[in-house]
């Protein structure tokens, strides 16, 4: 017995740390085995609280999950709102079938690629023909718009970025209506430029820039960014407007795939007067 | 004396939440993750009783799981520190013994001194550490290659913090 004492006194911090050690690897294995069967996790009381109380980084972290969850609902709740919607009373003889007809349609989709470094910029998104994405159907964000669909594959779409040099917007300034181009120039991922619109036009630094919906691609209203800086172009007769993008193309993540219900009465009805 | 007990444990929350808020997301590359925490065990006095080294570096490393959600992973790894530490410190130490009323630190025993202690100990609980969490052998390349790139950074780290903040 005294042997035994001796023993353990001897050697009581290799056994102490065996002990130890093998209580890691047991919890370990089985925290492995059942991911949340464990009480000692990040959900556990004390460590919620500590997460809770200072601005904490794995629910930070989860917040990629958290966007998808908010844009799929977004874009379901925007189907449902009368955004999506046209008037279609004509006058005031009261049409029999309904006041609205759905104009919108707003498919969620994840960017899986992008890029904000090159002249013509392209994102690739996770939808394709399959969820009835099509070639020139707009991409917004809750935060502002983002291009327009290119090529679409069974499952993935090909989208030109607003940073894109190619790739021209109708826009507006929400505060008086007038209205011009907007294109890249390939400077900084987080301007843009609105062209032509007239110099006599009063434009403030801050002033909101949103689409026009012209151009039957977005919708009119979608958020551009905000005026930053105006100058005019060489000849004089033109204003040119440094736009500020809303939104960040760096970190894109989520977005929303517009589907204009009836943009092929638009344009077939615009070509038709053009033609004459 | 009396002040070590409260200057250790502000310590230890220090270490910890920088650990958890800023280290843990720094990822260069995927392969470097700097793991200062260590530090506590390391600057703990020389008179701290072998069992307590222990206990404190499970206790440390059981805190750092919860966070990061990977029970037992960081616990036995710094766990294995601890069983380390005084084992180098006997080895490395200097040729009349550690003197009482100091501290493992560059302010007693130099620069050279402490990058040995340092880089034995961060190689020792990094190896351990991305073994256990590879869980197998068969990348065995990869495993080495990240605990060599993470025990620089660490190192460095560690070795510029007692420039900057652990001053004295």
């Amino acid at each position: 017995m005294r042997n035994l004492l001796n023993f353990l006194l001897n050697f009581h911090f290799v056994i102490l740390f065996l002990i130890l050690e093998f209580f890691s690897f047991f919890l370990l294995i089985q925290y492995n085995d059942y991911q949340r069967a464990s009480y000692l996790n990040s959900s556990s009381n004390l460590s919620g609280r500590v997460y809770k109380s200072l601005s904490n980084i794995t629910q930070y972290l989860r917040l990629n999950k958290k966007n998808q969850e908010l844009v799929i609902a977004v874009a379901k709740y925007r189907n449902i709102s009368e955004d999506a919607y046209k008037n279609n009373q004509v006058s005031l003889v009261k049409v029999l079938d309904s006041v609205y007809i759905q104009q919108y349609e707003f498919i969620p989709a994840t960017v899986i690629n992008n890029s904000v470094n090159k002249q013509n910029n392209y994102l690739t998104l996770d939808v394709g023909t399959k969820h009835g994405i099509d070639k020139g159907m707009a991409v917004i964000s809750p935060m502002g718009i983002i291009g327009i669909v290119k090529e679409s594959s069974e499952h993935y779409s090909s989208v030109i970025s607003l940073l894109n040099q190619n790739l021209r917007v109708s826009g507006m300034i929400k505060r008086n209506g007038y209205f011009g181009s907007i294109n890249w120039d390939g400077v900084d991922y987080q301007r843009v430029i609105l062209f032509d619109l007239p110099s006599h036009v009063e434009v403030r630094k801050g002033d909101t820039v949103i689409t026009s919906g012209y151009s039957a691609m977005f919708p009119k209203g979608e958020l551009v960014g905000l005026v930053d800086g105006v100058e005019k172009s060489e000849r004089g007769d033109f204003l040119k407007v440094q736009v500020k993008l809303s939104v960040n193309f760096k970190n894109l993540a989520h977005v929303m795939v517009v589907k204009n219900l009836l943009k092929e009465e638009q344009l077939m009805l615009e070509r038709e007067a053009s033609h004459d | 004396m009396i002040k070590l007990v409260p200057r250790n444990i502000f310590r230890f929350i220090f270490l910890v939440l920088l650990q958890v808020w800023v280290l843990n997301n720094i990822q260069f590359s995927g392969y470097v993750n700097p793991y200062m925490y260590l530090l506590f065990i390391m600057l703990l006095p020389f008179e701290t009783p072998g069992w307590l080294v222990l206990v404190l570096s499970f206790v440390l490393g059981i805190t750092i799981d919860m966070y990061t959600d990977t029970l037992g992973m960081h616990a036995s790894a710094s766990l294995f520190v601890g069983f380390l530490r005084p084992f180098l410190l006997q080895s490395i130490a200097p040729r009349d013994g550690y003197e009482i009323g100091t501290f493992p630190r560059i302010h007693y025993y130099g620069f050279t001194w402490f990058l040995k202690y340092t880089l034995i100990l961060v190689f020792s609980h990094h190896l351990f550490l991305f073994t256990v969490e590879a869980y197998s052998f068969t990348s065995y390349y990869l495993v080495l290659w990240r605990t060599i790139l993470s025990t620089v950074f660490t190192v460095v780290l560690i070795m510029l913090s007692q420039y900057l903040i652990f001053r004295k």
